[in-house]
């Protein structure tokens, strides 16, 4: 079977709130715009259609639909939805390019995490009998989770600290990112929590935007970039929804996407960790070591769209390879409460 | 272009879903006030139960009765409970694991603040008052020690076990497009305004963030005039919830003299069976005093008796 390259990634700016609707068309139209314009392809170059989005978040029953008028969809397309972040919607299309059905595909993820409560809304993506009729918050989870790992002594509160700051200071290269900026560790150990023991700069902000990429068939991907991110491995695994019944200072599921598609040699990574203590979790489970660059755009932690965020990860690393500052990165998404699925890319000039 | 129009939208429902086996018996068992998980294929006790293995996928069907003790295996504080959590004061979340159990389980500890909370604490369960058959029976876990009041009784069988029933409340500002804010202030003022779409030329009503051929936002403003033709239509005989007019009338798409994209209204002021495709109609407003920023300023369209638009005028917007 062929291979699968990004050919054009676009973002929109990450920020707390947007005044536009929940369906997504004001943020989608300008970047689809960017895409055409980097690659130079157009609409009717377009194979194939898939988005990632979600309904809770909308408050509306097929909000995506609408958010179809941003493509264009007339004459009719071919085109589908996961109600995931974005880059599940990008592992269906590279399957219809790996498959031959098409050559060319356009993804794309959405989300006005502002147009509701996001830390309850997400409380209905868990088990409906026994955990969301608790309204647990996810935040609250995270604390669980980032408790459990400082008190197995696997990383401590200043370690968090660490990555926060790092993110934050990498962000000021990032006009799109929603936080940045230098910071003292001591200063964020200073800080209140927000969720004993999770303070605010250990929890991903709550943002609106959006993302799109294009892929192509690797093999007719240098018509549309001069150095095409060539897909070599993708891989989605998921972990047990019950959150009892696993260890969640680890990633099984990371693990085992991460085997699969080979992390060997990746200069650098981004990794979709809503949670300081999560990016050592992913760390850890993808066996990256000290000499690989860890989210230089500054992650999900400086800007967090929902839906589109792990899309983005896919391509800012892919961005790295198109402007050729790496020739192999890794970018990993995830999905549901406390890392339960987890997607992970390997892209290669 | 001014502020889009938003609002609060409020949103309420109560799920209701049947347990099954092994969930069934789980609920009716909070219901007697005692916990039961069941055992998986290795031996470990799964509390809450599982229906099938999460290592084999074997359905599980041994139940084993555990204790309303546990230890608390981690924990999290929430300084400001949020709606529908199981308390109104600041509490804790935690993973507890009851004795006899295997798997931990996600519930609140009410404690006065994070002082008193430790990983290990042993804590117990502090029943609800009146209990359903629910994971809400569990109102929340105690220090084991803490005093929490007289236990009530048991209470008898239900005819209710099987079925659980959980109330959804989820609160959103809702934020209309700028293309859809225009059409609705129009509509404020007793204006029907469409927008034209830059490249094709096609107008629609109500306006759209992104013309669907082109995927352009619409911009040139089209004030419409409220007459038009029936493109399609259906006479509505079944009567259901919230309906405020009585059956038979029509609903009908509605092709104002301009437009590209028809609407969805009502045709009244004519025997149902007289409204036909191609007819001549003309928006019925309510009283000036009663316009706000909603279609429901037009309360329907009636028949203005000019000839019918002949067929092939709107074949193509059917």
């Amino acid at each position: 079977m062929r291979d699968v390259a990004v050919v054009g990634f676009a973002q929109a700016p990450n920020v707390r709130e947007t005044p536009g609707t929940t369906n997504g068309v004001e943020m989608l139209v300008p970047i689809f715009a960017q895409v055409y314009q980097q690659t130079g392809l157009s609409k009717s170059d377009i194979g194939f259609w898939c988005s990632g989005s979600s309904d809770y978040l909308a408050g509306r029953a097929f909000s995506f639909i609408s958010a179809v008028d941003a493509i264009g969809a007339f004459p009719p397309i071919h085109e589908s939805h996961v109600e995931m972040d974005a880059a599940w919607a990008l592992y269906e299309a590279w399957l219809k390019i790996r498959t031959g059905e098409v050559d060319t595909a356009l993804v794309y993820g959405f989300g006005k995490s502002s147009a509701g409560h996001l830390r309850r809304v997400l409380a209905l993506q868990l088990d409906p009998y026994t955990v969301a009729p608790l309204w647990p918050d996810s935040v609250s989870i995270a604390g669980l989770q980032a408790r459990l790992g400082l008190d197995a002594g696997l990383w401590s509160e200043k370690d968090l600290a660490e990555v926060a700051a790092r993110s934050r200071a990498d962000a000021t290269r990032n006009p799109l990112a929603q936080l940045s900026g230098t910071s003292e560790i001591a200063d964020l150990l200073d800080a209140p929590y927000v969720a004993d023991p999770l303070r605010a700069h250990d929890i991903a902000p709550v943002t609106d935007g959006a993302a799109v990429i294009i892929l192509t068939a690797a093999e007719r991907a240098g018509e549309f970039a001069e150095r095409p991110a060539v897909i070599t491995g993708i891989e989605h695994r998921v972990d047990t929804p019950v959150l009892g019944a696993r260890d969640l200072t680890r990633s099984p599921s990371t693990e085992a996407a991460g085997r699969a598609v080979g992390t060997g040699d990746v200069e650098i990574a981004e990794l979709h960790a809503p949670f300081t203590h999560q990016e050592l979790i992913l760390r850890t489970a993808l066996g990256l070591g000290d000499d690989v660059r860890i989210n230089p755009s500054g992650g999900v932690l400086t800007g967090n769209p929902m839906f589109a965020a792990g899309l983005a990860r896919i391509g800012e690393a892919a961005t790295r390879i198109l402007t050729g500052q790496a020739s192999k990165v890794l970018a990993h998404a995830t999905s549901g409460p406390a890392l339960q699925q987890n997607l992970v890319a390997v892209l290669e000039a | 272009m001014s502020t889009p129009l938003s609002a609060p939208l409020d949103l309420a429902f109560d799920y209701t879903r049947s347990l099954g086996p092994v969930l069934g018996r789980f609920a009716a068992g909070l219901r007697e006030r005692r916990i039961e998980g069941v055992r998986g294929s290795d031996g470990r006790v799964h509390v809450p139960p599982v229906e099938y293995d999460p290592v084999d996928a074997a359905p599980l069907t041994e139940f084993v009765p555990v204790s309303d003790e546990g230890t608390v295996l981690s924990w999290s504080w929430i300084p400001e409970p949020l709606d529908g959590q199981p308390l109104t004061t600041p509490f804790a979340w935690a993973l507890i694991r009851l004795d006899g159990a295997d798997t931990a389980m996600l519930h609140a500890v009410h404690v006065p603040g994070p002082s008193a909370m430790s990983t290990g604490m042993r804590v117990r369960v502090r029943w609800a008052d009146e209990t359903a058959g629910h994971i809400r029976d569990i109102a929340y876990f105690l220090p084991v020690g803490a005093g929490d009041g007289p236990s009530p009784a048991p209470p008898p069988r239900s005819e209710k076990d099987g079925v659980m029933v959980t109330p959804i409340e989820l609160h959103y500002q809702h934020s209309a497009s700028p293309e859809e804010s225009r059409y609705l202030r129009g509509l404020a003022e007793g204006k029907l305004i469409g927008q034209r779409c830059p490249a094709c030329g096609k107008v629609y009503i109500p306006p759209r963030g992104s013309c669907p051929t082109d995927g352009v936002p619409t911009v040139d403003e089209v004030e419409l005039p409220d007459t038009g033709i029936v493109t399609t239509f259906c006479i509505v005989n079944v009567p259901f919830l919230g309906q405020r007019i009585k059956p038979p009338y029509v609903a009908a798409y509605i092709l104002l003299d301009g437009a590209d994209i028809a609407f969805l209204h009502l045709v009244l002021g004519c025997e149902a069976a007289e409204v036909r495709m191609g007819m001549r109609v003309r928006a019925a407003w309510k009283p000036r005093d009663e316009w706000w920023t909603s279609l429901e300023n037009i309360s329907h369209f009636e028949p203005t008796g000019e000839p019918d638009a002949p067929y092939e005028s709107f074949a193509h917007h059917l």
